[in-house]
């Protein structure tokens, strides 16, 4: 006797727990506002990244396609998987000296890991992180970019 | 034919051994459980790991101590920024160089930040592997705001890479302390749907009450450290007995329960999540004003010899071990993950269960695979 109560004793602590849970899926059921699902393909136009958001290495170029680099590779000594290149050459100024600039900067997106020491190091800030995220593309050669513009030069600096 | 005639009694006595994994949903990863089964019940379980192994400690020998960072976020990466403390302060304490305080309680928080995180992950895929889908959910709304603060302080959702030796990468966000605040108050009120959910669920006690005892005797002779091992009485918190950056300041309980089975490591980890939350609470609104990271050389090189520092991570201590020739790379790196010797106790657990036990108690100590494997 005493196990047929055990077992109706049992079934009864079971329902009332799984009741207990579906409290709270019941709730949810009834209050759709506070689910916070993001559509993730349809809000692209209106998807804001953070400014701190760690996307691509890009490097900006001003209106007269001028950018910051001088070359120096430092970032490439500081990476650690080898995912930039910094190609220079030497170039004669006006008065008649040689000087080394940027010839390519090549930035293999595919072996970079975003931990971020290429634009801490960098003592022109010449290279910033993009927000953009969509990496996504059909072969791996298009992974392998070059950060300056065609034709762009170094920006002198204004003395102050 | 003679071959195909199968005898019912030799059939019963012999072991059966199956595969669980390399791919299985339960093990989170890349790991593969040799089973010996005798009908229903596991004589015998043998990790075999080494699926996604990397190299990293190799690796290290030929990277300078800000880029190690980097790697030991690979390793356990839902406790990456807790890995990425532990070589700054390996590196700070061997070059003795003070951070500010800022730096200290800015750590703190975000390494409790983490343990919450990883703690809801493991809260709902601990469900799934016992059959409650609906527990993934919840889990995994309640994480996404504390990833949204990490994205708009360490620019990353995941593998931070924050911490450098002497500091933070940036200072934190103008919106963090905020944030911090409203998610406090956010998940007080979430906080207790988990118990609703699950821990009083009959399914779940049915499951994990009584099932995977883990002695005291054997968490310290297996080296089960985290809330594993703290759910046999094992006082192990690197937190509370050795404290590091601010967790000298607060005042946080340890979790001990000494039953040792896997309903109480679940437990464990339920209540760590009111205690990482006050710890935060306390921290969030004494932020001292400072610099966010002192002026290093640009090449470290550590004095010659032997260094060790430990951290808690979420899943038990993490060592790191680092021999110093003195030149700007470690002769020797080495890891002490938790994950590694929390795994090697699967077979003392799980041996004389039901094998659908062994996704429990497996679940229940919370195994991260790049982390075993490193």
């Amino acid at each position: 006797m005493n196990a047929i109560i055990d077992y109706f004793k049992e079934l009864f602590k079971g329902i009332k727990t799984l009741l207990t849970g579906m409290k709270v899926t019941g709730y949810y059921f009834v209050h759709p506002k506070e689910i916070i699902t993001q559509q993730y393909p349809e809000n692209r136009k209106k998807l804001k990244m953070f400014d701190r958001f760690k996307g691509e290495v890009t490097m900006p170029h001003d209106e007269n396609n001028q950018h910051k680099c001088t070359a120096c590779s430092i970032c490439e000594i500081n990476c650690p998987n080898g995912s930039i290149e910094v190609i220079s050459k030497q170039v004669e100024k006006a008065d008649g000296k040689m000087k080394k600039e940027l010839d390519t900067y090549i930035y293999k997106l595919s072996m970079c890991t975003f931990c971020g020491l290429c634009i801490k190091v960098c003592p022109q800030d010449a290279i910033v992180f993009s927000q953009g995220f969509e990496h996504a593309v059909f072969n791996k050669e298009k992974l392998i970019k070059t950060l300056n513009q065609p034709g762009s030069s170094l920006k002198e600096k204004v003395k102050e | 034919m003679e071959d195909l005639i199968i005898d019912n009694n030799t059939i019963q006595e012999e072991e059966y051994i199956i595969n669980m994994g390399p791919q299985h949903p339960s093990t989170h990863g890349v790991l593969r459980f040799k089973v010996s089964l005798k009908g229903e019940t596991v004589l015998n379980v043998q990790p075999h790991c080494g699926y996604i192994h990397r190299g990293i400690e190799k690796m290290c020998e030929r990277l300078t101590y800000p880029q190690i960072i980097h790697l030991t976020d690979r390793m356990d990466y839902l406790s990456a920024h807790i890995n990425n403390e532990a070589v700054c302060l390996l590196v700070e304490n061997a070059l003795q160089i003070e951070v500010p305080e800022r730096v200290k309680y800015v750590r703190t928080i975000l390494s409790e930040l983490t343990r919450l995180a990883s703690h809801q992950l493991w809260w709902c895929a601990f469900g799934m592997d016992l059959g409650a889908l609906t527990t993934y959910f919840y889990g995994l709304r309640d994480r996404e705001p504390i990833l949204d603060i990490f994205e708009e302080t360490t620019g990353a959702r995941l593998l931070q890479s924050y911490n450098t030796p002497g500091g933070l990468m940036n200072d934190i966000h103008p919106n963090f302390i905020k944030r911090v605040k409203d998610y406090i108050v956010y998940f007080r009120k979430k906080l207790p749907e988990y118990d609703e959910l699950l821990t009083g669920n009959v399914i779940l006690q049915e499951r994990t009450n009584d099932i995977g005892f883990l002695t005291l005797e054997d968490a310290i002779s297996y080296g089960v450290t985290g809330p594993s091992g703290r759910a046999s009485g094992f006082a192990c918190d690197v937190r509370k007995h050795h404290p590091y950056s601010a967790y000298d300041k607060v005042d946080f309980k340890e979790i001990l329960y000494t039953k040792g089975d896997t309903f109480h490591r679940y437990k464990a980890r339920v209540e760590e999540m009111w205690e990482s939350l006050k710890i935060i609470e306390q921290l969030i609104d004494n932020i001292p004003d400072g610099d966010f990271t002192v002026k290093m050389k640009p090449i470290i090189r550590l004095p010659e010899g032997e260094y060790y520092q430990r951290v808690e991570a979420a899943r038990g201590e993490f060592g790191v071990y680092i021999l110093s020739r003195g030149e700007k790379y470690p002769y020797r790196a080495k890891f002490r993950s938790p994950n590694f010797s929390n795994l090697s106790a699967i077979n003392l657990l799980s041996a004389g269960h039901k094998i659908a036990d062994l996704v429990a108690i497996s679940g229940s100590l919370d195994l991260v695979i790049p982390d075993i494997d490193r």
